[in-house]
């Protein structure tokens, strides 16, 4: 399962791309994977503020629900409206297309307490 | 969301059309065609709306399919050939007891006298669905070891949020307030958690142990000034009876909690095991399943709830009550002033209660418990039948059903237990209950019920050993299963992702006005 | 045991193959301190003595009465063959779809139910699940506190009362708030109060009104709508099924969500059950709209099917977020409310709707010229309460002359001088004009008997 350098993850499954001071947060290809066909995901409004690990949403499949949770603290700047009609993008393009939400990262040093790809890559070796 | 506009055509999209054998359907509203059906109620005088004022009115009638009965008929007959279910073949369906619904009970919740009485009459009136109601309350009592019963919650989740908020109003009423927490294990129903977030309760998980009890250490360690109570299904979702079930029980009130019982697995205990006896508060029961009311396509069923002496107060109301006289009444309104109050309309699901007295009636004590006893030595049996092809997780004598799992079929094959559960329908089974209870991997939940014979086990063990085979030797075949349904698998994700949940190519514009 | 298979000598070949010689052993991990030895029941009873039991038990029951007894269960004429489909056993003895390969004669009849409420209800998305239209109603109001993430509210006094208190019942312990608001004199909801409401106090969630409300009186459904969404609440209808064939339809006024009992479509009155909760709301919220829900899909091979879907919301898989612990689909009454429908049809649903309306104008009038007006100025439909001077008496005396003359609103409002001495009366299309003159007829002989006999009767 595809495990992208360069990003940082959580242990709950997310991933985050720095674009100057705005966090891209998605679900990893091992989440999407484990949870199957994504049908529908549920995003916050643009402008919320969210504590760290604050949960900011769902994401649903045929099988299974779980709640997203904030790997950094930050605004909510922007929301992935594709999902909304084409769900499938999560599992198809998980690190790309299927991006779910950018926040304002309110604390760098949030960023750097993730891990980095190889910690991930252990992470879900361990199971 | 908008679901997509989409044209249905009568085509080859519902397949081929034979003689007999599955067909699938047009819908109603395909079938549809302006100016058919009519006859069955006379018409109004033409001003019987004139005095209703204009802007309550409906300004263009209502699309519904018109049809003559011939049709109708023919479509419901026709869907009913596309149906599996009790009366046509085995359905080992673990933790739903599909066991066989006697016809009686359908004849006897039709009687005229039961079906046209309304649920308002005055009790002069319901003198005899009084009585039914509370003999079958004292017959209730009497199977569950309970103070009282009532009848009312209309299915089992109703019952559990019913006796889960008695539970709630018993610690108010004693000033308990921090109570905030139940207990369920992992092997639960997921009606448990979710019940105890409706009430208002924050849900504490504990799990099993190796032998599939609850793990009584993580009991004992969970239990705190903030339980309120502890939610268990005995036997439990494994099928296995909790044989610690004493110091359960005692670890529970020793807490101050009180202890729940999900009645969903009675079937396996009837006059072996009584739930208030044994130091249970609450409890509730499944009609559907341990008094074969049936189940109806999943629905309706009825899920009294019996309650010891603690929770008597906080029983909704109104209650089936006889008088010195011998005669029966409903308690009014206020009577009982701890009542939880209403948690439904009226006094209860009587048509499904009518089928359960009539249940009860023909086995008497003794036959109830035979039901157990065939119930658990055909579980038993089966599973012994199942000699090697497929793993039992917990190998202990067994209640009313249990749980094998494929995994090791997995790893050999790359065949998972819902191509299994697939393949079964080939060989003309129902298949078990798969993937539950979610702690055993790739699981099925087998409940064969007393009423199927030694015949239908033997040849149902033939098959899962025969699909364990194909599974080695032609694997395709079971995971390309079913064959020889109407339908074969379907696209799940598609329906979640773009919900099509009615038909939206008629719509009031081409059909006349009714008026 | 009447219905198990087994001979003597399978049980012996089941034992034997589990190497035992009685099932004692299979039940000896029940602790013996906890272990029963049997049940104190009557004993098993032959089918004939049992059918003879049955039969006497309802014939103990009085159905014979002219009733004009409704308030939320309504007797209709139900086709014959409602009952013929719904006697099937592979509709009435299957399971919760959950295979839909071997289910689809249940899914798409559940489908078809979903399509026909959304056409009579103008909503888009329809659940079978719940169990009556109190349950609906409580589930409805929960619906807009998850959607709006508030937690308070107003439902009308002139709701159900039975769904009122539900309601309640479920709010509660979630350390939820209900408000009542009080109804004018021409029985319908004050909406002056209903704008202070959502003015006042804790945000408002949702506002619920009936239609017809409980005294069979229609509310300024479209008006409290749009107060409702003008404070960012939801609206609730109240509904009941047959009268959306000539009544406006929730869509129509704006209404988020329709709740109410099915039981008029089809469904015999019980004694209070098994009944249908009517759902239904629109496509915007979706995902707040607890129970199963059926979709249409196609399967490997492109054939059009349907299937349970959404289902990942549900208490199976979510647990202790789920939006419900709801797990019965109500799908044999909902059946039944299809073919009814099917078997009816747009024409005959209409006629039923305005037959009951047109009876009940003649009851009217037929009441007041025996001297019992109507209590309410607002329009009605086919249900409206009546003045009656020692409403509970005449009600009880009226039964000994053969008429259940509707409901004593005293059994429901003790505590209102108005509706003390009030009898809330219905027809449908199956009153018959000889039981309204039966009913004006003895219920003038009892005025009369009372010393009140209208100038018209005693001519």
């Amino acid at each position: 399962m595809e495990v992208r350098d360069g990003l940082r993850y959580s242990d709950d499954h997310e991933w985050l791309r720095l674009e100057g001071d705005v966090g891209v947060i998605g679900i990893t290809a091992y989440a999407a994977d484990q949870l199957g066909d994504v049908v529908f995901v549920e995003m916050p409004a643009v402008g919320a503020t969210l504590t760290l690990h604050q949960a900011f949403g769902v994401v649903e499949s045929v099988k299974a629900v779980s709640d997203l949770y904030a790997p950094v603290g930050g605004e909510v700047v922007g929301v992935n409206e594709a999902l909304a009609g084409r769900p499938e993008l999560v599992n198809s393009d998980p690190y790309g297309d299927g991006w779910m939400v950018k926040l304002r990262v309110a604390d760098a040093a949030q960023v750097d307490a993730l891990k980095d790809a190889d910690a991930y890559r252990e992470l879900i070796r361990a199971g | 969301m908008t679901a997509p506009r989409i044209e249905m055509t009568i085509g080859p999209e519902l397949g081929p059309r034979t003689a007999l054998g599955p067909m699938l359907q047009p819908t109603l509203m395909e079938l549809s065609r302006p100016g058919r059906g009519e006859g069955k109620v006379p018409h109004p005088p033409a001003d019987a709306l004139e005095d209703i004022p204009v802007e309550h009115r409906r300004a263009m009638p209502p699309a519904l399919p018109e049809l003559n009965e011939a049709e109708v008929v023919r479509h419901f007959v026709n869907l009913s050939h596309l149906n599996y279910s009790i009366d046509s073949g085995f359905y080992p369906l673990g933790s739903c007891t599909m066991k066989f619904n006697p016809k009686i009970n359908e004849w006897a919740a039709r009687l005229f006298g039961f079906a046209k009485l309304h649920p308002l009459a005055p009790d002069a009136l319901a003198q005899g669905t009084l009585q039914l109601l509370w003999e079958l309350e004292e017959a209730l009592k009497e199977i569950s070891g309970m103070a009282a019963v009532t009848l009312q919650p209309a299915a089992g989740a109703h019952g559990e949020l019913t006796g889960i908020l008695m539970v709630r109003a018993y610690h108010e009423a004693r000033g308990d307030h921090d109570r905030r927490e139940v207990i369920v294990p992992d092997s639960s129903h997921g009606t448990n958690p979710a019940t105890a977030s409706m009430a208002g309760f924050t849900t504490v998980t504990v799990p099993s142990d190796e032998r599939g009890g609850v793990d009584l250490d993580a009991l004992r360690a969970a239990l705190s000034p903030r339980t309120a109570a502890v939610m268990l299904t005995n036997p439990s979702t494994l099928g296995l009876f909790e044989d610690r079930i004493v110091e359960l029980l005692d670890a529970v009130h020793a807490a101050g909690a009180l202890a729940y019982m999900d009645g969903a697995n009675l079937n396996a205990v009837l006059g072996k095991f009584r739930p208030g006896a044994a130091g249970f508060d609450v409890m509730h029961f499944n009609v559907h399943k341990t008094f074969s009311t049936p189940h109806g396509g999943g629905g309706p069923g009825a899920g009294p709830v019996g309650v010891g002496e603690a929770l008597l107060p906080y029983l909704p109301s109104p209650l089936v009550l006889r008088e010195p006289d011998g005669s029966f009444r409903l308690e009014r309104p206020g009577e009982r002033p701890e009542s939880i109050g209403r948690v439904r309309a009226y006094q209860g699901s009587t048509g499904v209660l009518v089928r359960a007295y009539a249940y009860i009636r023909a086995h008497g004590g003794t036959g109830l418990a035979q039901v157990s006893e065939d119930a658990v030595l055909a579980a038993n049996y089966l599973k012994s039948r199942l000699g090697g092809a497929y793993e039992i997780p917990f190998d202990r004598p067994c209640k009313h059903e249990f749980v094998a799992t494929a995994r090791p079929l997995k790893e050999a094959t790359g065949v998972r237990t819902l191509d299994v559960a697939k393949r079964l329908i080939d060989k003309g089974y129902h298949p078990p209950t798969i993937y539950f209870p979610l702690i055993v991997e790739e699981c099925l939940l087998i409940e064969p019920t007393e009423t199927e014979s030694v015949e239908t086990l033997d040849a149902f063990a033939e098959a899962l050993i025969e699909i364990a085979r194909e599974a080695h030797e032609d694997p395709d075949l079971v995971i390309g299963a079913p064959h020889s349904a109407p339908v074969r698998r379907l696209d799940e994700a598609t329906a979640a992702r773009q919900p099509d949940l009615r038909w939206r190519a008629m719509t009031g514009a081409e059909t006349p006005c009714p008026q | 045991m009447p219905y198990g298979p087994h001979t003597g000598d399978d049980r012996a070949r089941m034992l034997a193959a589990l190497g035992l010689d009685s099932v004692e052993p299979l039940f000896a991990d029940i602790p013996a301190s906890v272990r029963a030895h049997g049940l104190d029941l009557p004993g098993p009873e032959p089918e004939l003595e049992l059918a003879a039991r049955l039969e006497r038990l309802a014939a103990r029951n009085r159905v014979d009465l002219a009733s004009f007894l409704g308030a939320g269960v309504y007797r209709h004429y139900i086709p014959a063959a409602v009952d013929q489909i719904l006697s099937r056993g592979e509709f009435y003895t299957a399971y919760t779809p959950y295979q839909p390969e071997i289910s689809q004669g249940t899914l798409q009849t559940i489908y078809e139910y979903q399509s026909l409420l959304a056409e009579l209800t103008g909503l888009d998305v329809v659940s079978a699940s719940h169990y009556d239209g109190a349950a609906a109603t409580a589930e409805a109001a929960l619906m807009t506190v998850r959607a709006t993430r508030r937690g308070r509210v107003l439902v009308s006094h002139a709701v159900h009362r039975h769904y009122l208190d539900t309601t309640r019942t479920y709010f509660t312990p979630a350390g939820l708030v209900l408000d009542e608001l009080p109804t004018l004199a021409d029985g319908t909801t004050d909406l002056a109060e209903l704008e202070r409401s959502l003015a006042a106090g804790a945000p408002v969630a949702g506002v619920v009104l009936g239609q017809p409300n409980v005294f069979g009186l229609l509310e300024p459904m479209a008006e409290a709508a749009r107060l409702a969404h003008a404070a960012g609440a939801l609206f609730v209808a109240v509904v009941e099924p047959v009268s959306l064939a000539v009544l406006a339809p929730p869509g129509a006024y704006g209404a988020d969500i329709a709740a109410g009992e099915g039981q008029p479509l089809g469904i015999a009155p019980m004694y209070g059950g098994p009944y249908l909760g009517v759902l239904a709301t629109t496509d915007a919220l979706i995902r707040q709209i607890p129970g199963r829900l059926v979709g249409r899909t196609t399967d490997l091979d492109g054939r059009r099917a349907f299937v349970m879907t959404m289902r990942a919301r549900e208490q199976d898989i979510r647990r202790e977020k789920a939006a419900s612990n709801i797990c019965t689909n109500q799908a044999l009454c909902a059946l039944a409310a299809t073919v009814y429908l099917a078997t009816i049809g747009p024409h005959g649903l209409r006629d039923v709707a305005a037959g009951g309306a047109a009876k009940a104008r003649e009851l009217e009038r037929a009441l007041r010229v025996a001297g019992a007006p109507r209590v309410h100025r607002a329009a009605y439909l086919n249900e409206f309460a009546v003045h009656v001077p020692g409403a509970q008496r005449v009600h009880a005396a009226l039964l000994d002359r053969g008429v259940l003359a509707g409901l004593p609103l005293a059994r429901w409002y003790p505590d209102d001088l108005l509706l003390r001495d009030a009898l809330l009366v219905c027809a449908t299309e199956v009153t018959t004009s000889d039981d309204i003159a039966r009913f004006a007829a003895a219920l003038a002989a009892e005025l009369g008997a009372a010393g009140r006999v209208p100038a018209e009767v005693a001519r």
